[in-house]
This record gives structure tokens, C-alpha cells and sequence, in this order.
């Protein structure tokens, strides 16, 4: 498990990897905003928490198609199905890979760019902890559209309608999780509905995603 | 150890059942060669008993958790080294050394090399050098001499002579004469009839 988990952070590293995609996503429309907003420190301040956590979701959203499809056609996946580990496991460790290339950039970056959109200062911590709690759920609930969609050429568009109704719970509450922190109101309840979210992703979907691959790979 | 059997199998490729009422048993130090027509089902076949799809009747026993499957398309990260490629298959199937299988397919002098600026047959020996070190008694093989030359071919036959004499088994679906003593087993016998049709349901077939 560790060797998978090892190879797919090394592969996402190597040139053509697309580590840097995500990342570079989340920067451009974080930087992009308040130029289209305009200057309006009260504005920007209040459509910040929203602003970065679409910004994050969709810079997940970017690298999906890549999770499965790409051991899907150099017939890795073939031979990984008839390897010792399970395909639970296989599908969790990509989900892990995805998120440590993927979402803890997004983490890391994301105070960063709150200074971009005027985010308030009591918000930096709670961004990150949202951010934290809830990016691995995109990652997990993106294997599972990677699975459903693995073997279809060009499936990266189904993929993402499939997946972003899926993403809809995570969005709400992590983005009302940061909202609330920015404006220093309580936040216990988006904070445990999120952490919810995440656990129960991670409980049930690497079996939705193993059962989804068994019926793609015949 | 025991061998793998297989009895009155039928397979489907895309819904439609390409090929019914195979038998035959594999005993360890034994090679079954399948002979037949492009389209006959030998790829179906071993995918069957490699468990990546299910069969449509018949059993497959001796196989769970003892295969090792080498597929038309070989599983190389062209962005690994040759030994990144083969020390990530050995550490997924329980950490076997890899120099023996560099060696068996003379890759030495191409072991830093990242696998995506080797050729195709240098690729393909890569491939098969993964079955050595999967460590797994069952070899299945699909066409594996594709883009090899003959001194390549040689190689391969010899791993799997070796594996051969050391106990293993080897399944292997090729046209070419590889010198190996296993019963050769023509599908073509086998091939799915499609019965319970009427004109009518021929007509869109």
C-alpha cells in the first residue's frame, strides 16, 4: 500500500505529473476575483470564504480524470486488480495520493490568497481547518466519479457532472464553516456536519468506487 | 502445491458468449499452450481466470490470490526508471528482489533508463520481467512475444522454462513456437454456438 501511495505522489511529481495544476488554478482565481469584483474591501471581504472554497473545489475537480483513467490505459489497473491488495485499498490510497498532491497544496495556499480577497483576520484559522476537514472528502468522492467513469474516453466531462452534485454538501458547509470564522459566530455545527461528511465518504465510498472498478474492468 | 482446474468453462466478451465447455487442469511444472483465430477468446479467456471478469457458467479453481497476468498492455509508468517500475511491482506483490528478473531479460544496461524512452520490445521485456517478480506460482500469459526479437524470445523461454522446473505453471496464448514442452490446447473446438435464435434476432447480430 505503501509502494502505490509512494509511486502515485512520485508520478504526480515527474514532469507531466500535474502536481502543479490544482495549485496553480486555485492562484489564478483567487487572483482574478477581486479584479472583477472591483475595489470593494467590504464585498470582497464577505464573498472571500465563499470565493476560496469554489476556487479549492474546482481546482480538485481539475486533476480527477487523471486518478484512475491514466493506470486505466498503460493496463496498470488491470494488474493492480490482480495484486494482493484490495481494490478498496487501491481506490482509498488513490484518493490519498490525489489529496496530498492536490488538496494540501490547496490548504497551504489558501491564507495566502485570503490576503488577496481581503479575507478577515479572525478567518485564516477556521479557513484552514475547513479546508483541512473537507478537502479529502473531494478527493474521495472524486475517486468514486474516476471509477464510475474509468475505461470511457474522454469521460473527464461526465466525470465532473456526475461528481459536482456529490461535491454540493461539502461546499455548503465548508464554505459556511470559513463564513462563519470570518465573521466570528459560532461554528460547531458546520464544523462537525463537515467532519461528518468527510468520515462518511471515507467509510462508505472506496467500496462504491472497488464495486464500480470490478464492473469496469470486465 | 496444488494446480489450477479448470472445468466446463464458458466466457462472455461484451454480453455475447465467445466460448463454452472448456476443461483442462494445469499441474505445477506445467504449460498450456491456447492456440486459435484472432477474435476465438483468449484474451477473454485468461481474463476470466485471472478473475477480472466473471465467468458465464463453469469454475475456475486453484486461482484466487496465485495468478500473476501479463496483459497486452504491459503496466510501465513511462516517467519511472526501469528499477522504479519493477521495485513498485515487487513491493505491491510482497517484496521479492528484482536483480534476477533484470537479468533473466538483460536489462542492466537499461535499469536507470526511464521506461518511456525504451522501445517497444525493451518495454515488452520490462513487462515480463514483472512476472518474475510477482512471485506468484500461475503465469498467464497474452501474445508475449509481440515486438520481441528471436533472441528476446529466447530469453523469455528460458524464464519460463525456469519457472517451470522450479514448480510454476504457465498458461500462455501465442502463435509463435517457443520450444517449451506443454500441451497445446486449439480453442476453436470451444467456440460459443449461438443457439435459441430466430431469424428474426440473427438478422441484428
Amino acid at each position: 500500500m505503501i509502494a502505490l501511495l509512494l509511486r502515485d505522489i512520485r508520478l504526480a511529481m515527474r514532469a507531466g505529473g500535474g502536481f502543479g495544476l490544482g495549485l496553480a488554478f486555485f492562484l489564478i482565481v483567487c487572483t482574478l476575483v477581486p479584479f472583477a469584483i472591483g475595489p470593494q474591501p467590504d464585498l470582497l471581504a464577505r464573498v472571500a470564504p465563499g470565493v476560496l472554497w469554489l476556487g479549492a473545489l474546482l481546482a480538485c475537480l481539475l486533476s480527477l480524470d487523471r486518478m484512475l483513467a491514466l493506470d486505466w490505459e498503460d493496463g496498470s489497473l488491470d494488474l493492480l486488480a490482480t495484486a494482493p491488495l484490495p481494490l478498496e485499498a487501491v481506490v482509498l490510497i488513490k484518493a490519498l495520493a490525489h489529496w496530498l498532491t492536490t488538496g494540501l497544496p490547496l490548504v497551504l495556499a489558501a491564507p495566502v490568497l485570503g490576503v488577496l480577497l481581503n479575507l478577515p483576520v479572525e478567518g485564516y484559522g477556521w479557513l484552514v481547518l475547513s479546508l483541512a476537514v473537507g478537502t479529502p472528502a473531494l478527493s474521495i468522492i472524486g475517486g468514486f466519479g474516476a471509477a464510475l467513469t474509468v475505461g470511457l474516453k474522454r469521460g473527464g466531462l461526465l466525470l465532473s457532472l456526475l461528481v459536482l452534485p456529490l461535491y454540493v454538501p461539502t461546499l455548503i458547509f465548508g464554505a459556511e464553516l470559513a463564513r462563519r470564522g470570518a465573521e466570528a459566530q459560532p461554528t460547531t455545527t458546520p464544523l462537525l456536519m463537515l467532519a461528518g461528511i468527510t468520515a462518511g465518504c471515507l467509510a462508505l465510498l472506496p467500496l462504491a468506487s472497488a464495486a464500480a472498478l470490478r464492473v469496469n474492468l470486465r | 502445491m496444488t494446480g489450477l482446474s479448470i472445468s466446463d468453462l464458458a466466457v462472455l466478451r461484451g454480453g455475447v458468449p465467445v466460448l463454452e465447455g472448456i476443461s483442462f487442469t494445469l499441474e505445477p511444472g506445467q504449460a498450456v499452450i491456447l492456440r486459435g483465430p484472432n477474435g476465438i477468446g483468449k484474451t477473454t479467456l485468461l481474463r476470466t481466470i485471472a478473475g477480472l471478469q466473471p465467468p458465464l457458467a463453469g469454475t475456475v479453481s486453484g486461482a484466487e490470490d496465485r495468478i500473476a497476468y501479463a496483459a497486452h498492455a504491459d503496466g510501465i509508468k513511462p516517467t519511472l526508471s526501469v528499477t522504479e517500475n519493477l521495485t513498485f511491482w515487487a513491493s505491491v506483490f510482497g517484496g521479492q528482489d528484482i536483480a534476477p528478473a533484470i537479468a533473466a531479460f538483460r536489462l542492466e544496461a537499461l535499469a536507470q533508463r526511464p521506461a518511456g524512452a525504451l522501445s517497444a520490445g525493451q518495454k515488452r521485456r520490462l513487462g515480463l520481467a514483472r512476472m518474475l517478480v510477482t512471485g506468484r506460482p500461475i503465469w498467464l500469459f497474452d501474445e508475449p512475444t509481440v515486438s520481441l526479437d528471436r533472441e528476446a524470445v529466447g530469453w523469455f523461454a528460458d524464464a519460463v522454462r525456469t519457472h517451470l522446473a522450479g514448480g510454476g505453471m504457465a498458461l500462455l496464448a501465442t502463435h509463435i513456437d517457443l520450444g517449451l514442452d506443454g500441451q497445446v490446447l486449439d480453442l476453436a473446438p470451444f467456440k460459443a454456438v449461438l443457439d435459441h435464435l430466430d431469424d428474426f434476432d440473427e438478422a441484428f447480430l
